[in-house]
């Protein structure tokens, strides 16, 4: 089933209807889309040319099963590789490609599997992007949680005995500036191990100026790395500029920041072109910046409050294990984490094998963990999801089940110096 | 036979065998400390920094030494502060100082390293470092302060063994420290293998958390390093680099 991205809401003017027609039609009437905004730092780099070099090159179908046997008996991976084990043809070997992973896991991680939680702080943002729950013109209950509500969250949330939290906003400089961020940064430290990001992008001094207040890690999902999908999905907005958020986690790293995180969102476009880019794009950032501690994520499309026709399309959970596997044998040594949008069987099935990282806890709406977590009724307001998850395990039994798996949760393995 | 104790500042200890405690899970962490027979195990601080009801601190047995690690620094000045946490946690004043800048194959920074060693040796920690065998380096970090050197047999993990063989003979043959092997052991008769060559002792994590049967491999470990150790002590015998030598001299029938 094809994807139903554009959902009009009545209770936009007629004038702001006419623009977003415009957008969702007209082409011409949008921003260049690789042409930097003001304000948005260049770096000297090459790391993207590097990339997309592969991506634009790569043809999944040209591979073959020999290609990918010869992949899983070769000592290490190289790119070739790589590209093998994610094509079609290596459908086939899906379980001896998950042999192979969980030896690199288990070789370079143990038994380990960290947990963090996400606490959304703000859910405005200014940009339009047709498949987000919070993409501008969606009516949606919006909130930006005050210094004190953001701690009270987090009060809850260290209760539960979390020490990782990644903070996320909507991409709102306006609602949501740095010095806002900043400060949820500082409160979080009083609470939690490590502090991880999950914001628009900045520049290299922002990056540097939120280490500073306490975030040591960031994520930037750059979606897809097909720019011509990007420019018809990301139609407004600050977000629409693809090279200066493909720049993100190289300036995050000039920052200062230890370790930056990667995903393209599966599903937008050709996943395995984009699964190939995106773990690429950690590899050269690896050989630029070899102390940084690389992570990769594997978000799907999943349903958003008044549009429960997205979904993932042809990326199913064979699809996505046969992914998470190729990850694991060409970066054994780079985190792979594992979101609450997957089933709690898969994420009890991907930890044993690929995934080093799983959430657990997890709202993605605003302001609402007291009640999620003590049943306590909520007493102000609330902001709406940024998309519906699957896997609602609290911390407790999230980490009961791993344990019966014969793994070993970590909360923390973190220090900041 | 008289003691054969390892020393390392000034504490004697009857194991040569030093046990890692991560990439398993906490709860074997004791039947390994047994069946390994181990006196020292090591940890790393930043594990330990939690306020997790299961700390890994509270599984290890009170009669084991810890050896603290600063693994996560990557420069000098953050394996200080790190060290410094350790004590301040309660670890005591060993210290394994662990620097890399390289996040892929976690290859200890020698320079770094040295200077660190230098600086936790004045404040009176017990310093061993992790470091990749360099004669040069491993002189500067006897001047350091530092209580033994702990060269890597392999790339840390890979179960390897000893490929750094020649370079980590040169340093028993020239260092007047312990020279412990860690990182890359991955079988009893590696580190039997190494112990042979005069290694004071062996630091062993993922040889045993990737076995079968952990608590199992830790007493494997336990008797290579001990045969080892008393091979060494014997002196091997001699390796003819061409033909035979019977056990009973062939002319021995000879009366007059």
């Amino acid at each position: 089933m094809e994807n139903s991205f554009f959902v009009d809401s009545a209770r936009l003017s007629p004038k702001a209807l006419e623009i977003k027609h415009r957008l969702e039609s007209d082409p011409s009437s949008r921003k260049n889309h690789m042409e930097y905004m003001e304000g948005m730092q260049r770096i000297d780099s090459d790391v993207c040319k590097n990339v997309m070099a592969h991506f634009d090159s790569y043809d999944p179908s040209a591979y073959t099963a020999a290609d990918v046997k010869a992949a899983l008996t070769r000592t290490g991976c190289g790119i070739e590789d790589f590209k093998a084990l994610l094509s079609p043809a290596a459908e086939p070997f899906l379980e001896q490609m998950a042999e192979r992973a969980r030896l690199e896991t288990s070789r370079h991680f143990g038994n380990t599997v960290y947990m963090f939680t996400p606490l959304y702080i703000a859910n405005y943002c200014e940009n339009y992007c047709v498949y987000c729950g919070f993409n501008c013109y969606n009516d949606i209950n919006r909130l930006k949680l005050s210094p004190e509500q953001i701690e009270n969250e987090m009060r809850v949330i260290a209760e539960s005995g979390m020490e990782e939290i990644l903070i996320l906003t909507g991409e709102s400089r306006s609602q949501s500036d740095v010095a806002y961020i900043g400060e949820a940064c500082r409160l979080a430290r009083k609470y939690f191990r490590l502090v991880g990001l999950e914001i628009y992008p900045v520049n290299v001094d922002e990056y540097a100026y939120l280490h500073g207040c306490g975030a040591d890690y960031v994520t930037v999902f750059q979606e897809t790395y097909d720019t011509v999908k990007y420019e018809s999905l990301h139609l407004l907005g600050h977000k629409r500029v693809w090279p200066y958020r493909f720049d993100a986690q190289e300036r995050a790293l000039m920052g200062g920041m230890r370790g930056v995180a990667f995903s393209a969102l599966l599903g937008l476009s050709d996943f395995r072109k984009d699964a190939l880019a995106t773990a690429l794009h950690a590899y050269y950032l690896q050989r630029k910046y070899p102390y940084a501690e690389m992570s990769l994520s594997c978000p799907r499309l999943r349903p958003i409050i008044n549009n429960e026709k997205i979904n993932p399309r042809d990326v199913h959970e064979r699809q996505l294990c046969q992914i998470l596997c190729a990850y694991r044998i060409f970066l054994p040594y780079v985190g792979i984490t594992v979101s609450s949008r997957e089933s709690a069987s898969f994420r009890n099935g991907i930890v044993k094998i690929a995934a080093t990282k799983v959430s657990a806890g997890v709202s993605t709406g605003i302001g609402d963990h007291e009640s999620k977590y003590t049943g306590k009724e909520a007493e102000g307001e609330h902001g709406d999801e940024q998309f519906e998850i699957s896997d609602g395990r609290s911390l407790f039994t999230m980490y009961s089940d791993i344990e019966r798996e014969g793994l070993q949760p970590v909360l923390n393995d973190y220090l900041y110096v | 036979m008289k003691d054969d104790s390892l020393v390392i500042g000034g504490r004697s200890f009857g194991s040569r065998f030093i046990l890692g405690s991560g990439k398993y899970s906490l709860k074997l962490i004791e039947a390994a400390v047994r069946d390994a027979g181990a006196e020292i195990i090591t940890l790393a601080v930043r594990r330990a920094n939690t306020k997790e009801k299961e700390n890994i601190l509270d599984y290890i047995p009170k009669n084991v030494t810890l050896l603290p690690n600063t693994s996560g620094a990557r420069n000098a000045d953050e394996a200080v502060r790190i060290a410094r946490l350790a004590r301040e946690l309660g670890c005591g004043d060993f210290v394994k100082i662990e620097i890399m800048r390289d996040s892929k194959y976690l290859l200890p920074d020698n320079r770094e390293t040295v200077k660190a060693t230098e600086i936790l040796a004045k404040e009176g920690f017990v310093v061993l470092p992790y470091m990749y065998p360099d004669l040069n380096e491993a002189r500067a970090l006897v001047s350091a302060g530092a209580a033994a050197v702990m060269p890597l047999a392999s790339p840390i993990g890979s179960n390897k063994g000893l490929c750094t063989k020649e370079f980590i003979q040169i340093l028993i043959d020239e260092i007047d420290l312990p020279v412990i092997v860690d990182a890359g052991i991955g079988r009893p008769s590696q580190a039997c293998e190494a112990m042979e060559m005069g290694a004071a002792a062996i630091m062993a994590n993922t040889a045993l958390a990737t076995a079968g049967d952990l608590p199992l491999m830790a007493a494997a470990f336990k008797r290579a390093i001990e045969a080892g150790r008393l091979a060494y002590l014997s002196g091997l015998g001699r390796v003819l680099t061409r033909g035979a030598s019977a056990s009973d001299p062939l002319t021995g029938f000879l009366c007059d």
